[in-house]
């Protein structure tokens, strides 16, 4: 920094994301801040973040589980419901908040140059705060039936938590920047997310969809949002079956040889073009808001 | 090498326009597209045309000029918050702002949390805010109430306490817009005296303000915006008396 200081410099000319990282500390309090102004003045406060998902997965459970018997045909169909659920969320809440931030820090946007990376990023950041504790529910409700993963499989749970933390910045970044001009974009983000827990196989089995789409199922495997939801399962609902429940399309094929690859990359690629739209965009936001 | 005498700020042949723009709706821009782009979307205004200003470091600048001359879009081009259409702004060292003091409070939370978090989005550190932190509160004379929620503050301790932060961040060019006009008499002479001190220090200040009496007590160098041009540039008592003159034949 001290070289920089003797530098005449463009003001307002970022780094983008990279910015982000140096402003860690910045990027800290702003996360602190959402979370202690989320629930405040409420009596359940941080409980609510357990409420919402239990609420959803009863729901889902009684609906589709025991109305539409789903669990016959899928043993332990609680935690392969349950893994899939807060793993969608996470992404949707990521992805629809990233994408109001910018107009809803147009205060600070219009007054003061900061990095402005570090409003969606910061939302992803306080989703993660609530997808956590819902990870901690579904590893007990595991280990109650007798999860037993490999060490593989917990990488590869990391593995999907950033990866969809990455993918929900991207598209942030991308909805986020285009709703300063276009408040459409709210709207197909309210839709993306609907489609998102539908188009994944959160409610039922990935096989069903095979069954419908024959040779065209490479397309359902493309969005790496199911490709995380299905190593999902395969990490949290895959080790608690027993020997004589396993069969042989619990997991598609080539799931991680092929598919996970594949989804790493249109992640990446997500998250490219999302900076690239963000910065080209990012110049105006100040008189656009 | 002392810094002293190098530019702090130059901008040359700065252009800056703004489009007033009516519709918000990607439907509305699409019938506009279809039909083949009649008529006008948007209504187009020349904040700033040509303007070029180079600022020493150390220098104290008063920006002067009516409403609508062009003073803030100046400072926010310079701050970096707008991108200039043409020319160049350059800045030398961190720039900081009084722009609109309180702007990144958050009123849900307490005192405390909103100096860390106005402290940071002003660009210190963790650090520099520990240190400064006492002396932030002093100088707002908050007291005891800094662990109180900032939507129970008076109107004057929101302002007293934002202004401190932003004279604590201790940028090397201070960028200054109206916010002179800070609390009851006492605490607008602390806030003076204070921005006299950085002065001395040497610290660039950049001043926008209506207060002709106070720019020109505190600045040295005197610039007169009109219409988005600069048309004087020296000795901030000529140019104060010049705007003095103008407003009068204006009305």
């Amino acid at each position: 920094m001290a070289g920089q200081s003797d530098q005449l410099v463009k003001p307002g000319s970022g780094r983008g994301l990279l910015d982000v990282y140096g402003d860690r500390f910045l990027l800290k309090l702003l996360v602190r801040k959402e979370i202690k102004v989320r629930y405040r003045g409420s009596v359940l406060g941080l409980l609510w973040s357990y409420v919402k998902p239990l609420v959803q997965f009863l729901i889902y459970f009684v609906a589709l589980g025991i109305f539409l018997n789903l669990q016959r045909g899928t043993p332990n169909y609680a935690i392969y419901l349950f893994a899939g659920i807060v793993l969608v969320n996470f992404f949707t809440e990521s992805l629809s908040n990233a994408t109001r931030s910018i107009v809803d820090n147009r205060d600070l946007i219009r007054k003061i140059y900061l990095p402005r990376e570090l409003f969606p990023v910061s939302t992803v950041w306080v989703s993660a705060a609530h997808f956590l504790p819902q990870l901690l529910v579904l590893i007990g409700a595991c280990l109650v039936v007798g999860w037993t993963p490999s060490i593989l499989q917990l990488a590869a749970v990391v593995l999907i938590f950033g990866m969809v933390a990455v993918l929900a910045t991207g598209l942030g970044l991308m909805f986020g920047a285009v709703n300063v001009y276009f408040r459409d974009s709210e709207n197909i983000v309210d839709m993306i997310v609907m489609v998102v827990t539908w188009a994944s196989p959160v409610l039922y089995v990935w096989s069903m969809v095979e069954r419908v789409m024959g040779p065209w199922f490479w397309v359902y495997q493309l969005n790496p949002m199911t490709v995380a939801v299905e190593v999902f399962h395969w990490a949290f609902w895959e080790p608690t079956l027993k020997a004589d429940q396993l069969v042989a399309d619990t997991m598609p094929p080539d799931l991680l040889t092929v598919w996970l690859p594949v989804a790493m990359l249109v992640t990446l690629a997500v998250l490219f073009l999302g900076q690239l739209t963000f910065r080209r965009l990012a110049i105006h936001f100040a008189q656009e808001l | 090498m002392t810094s002293h005498g190098n530019v702090a700020i130059s901008c040359v042949g700065l252009r800056k326009q703004f489009v007033l723009r009516h519709t918000r709706s990607l439907k509305e821009a699409l019938v506009w597209l279809v039909k083949g782009r009649k008529g006008d979307l948007s209504k187009k205004f020349l904040a700033l045309k040509d303007v070029s200003l180079e600022v020493k470091q150390g220098e104290t600048v008063a920006l002067m000029g009516l409403n609508g001359s062009g003073k803030s879009t100046l400072l926010k081009l310079i701050s970096g918050v707008l991108q200039p259409d043409g020319g160049t702004v350059r800045t030398r060292g961190r720039v900081a702002g009084l722009i609109e003091v309180g702007a990144g409070f958050h009123h849900d939370l307490s005192g405390r949390d909103n100096v860390y978090l106005n402290g940071a989005i002003l660009g210190m550190t963790e650090k520099q805010i520990d240190n400064m932190f006492d002396s932030i509160v002093e100088f707002s004379e908050i007291g005891e109430f800094i662990d109180t929620e900032v939507k129970f503050y008076s109107s004057g301790m929101y302002l007293r306490l934002a202004f401190s932060i932003a004279v604590h961040t201790d940028p090397e060019v201070f960028l200054i817009d109206e916010i002179l006009a800070v609390g009851d008499e006492p605490f607008q002479r602390k806030c003076i005296a204070k921005i006299k001190e950085l002065a001395d220090l040497g610290k660039t200040l950049f001043v926008v303000s209506h207060d002709l009496d106070l720019v020109a007590t505190v600045c040295e160098r005197g610039v007169l915006l009109e219409h988005g041009q600069v048309i004087m540039d020296g000795d901030v008592h000529d140019v104060v008396s010049e705007l003095r003159r103008r407003s009068l034949t204006e009305t």
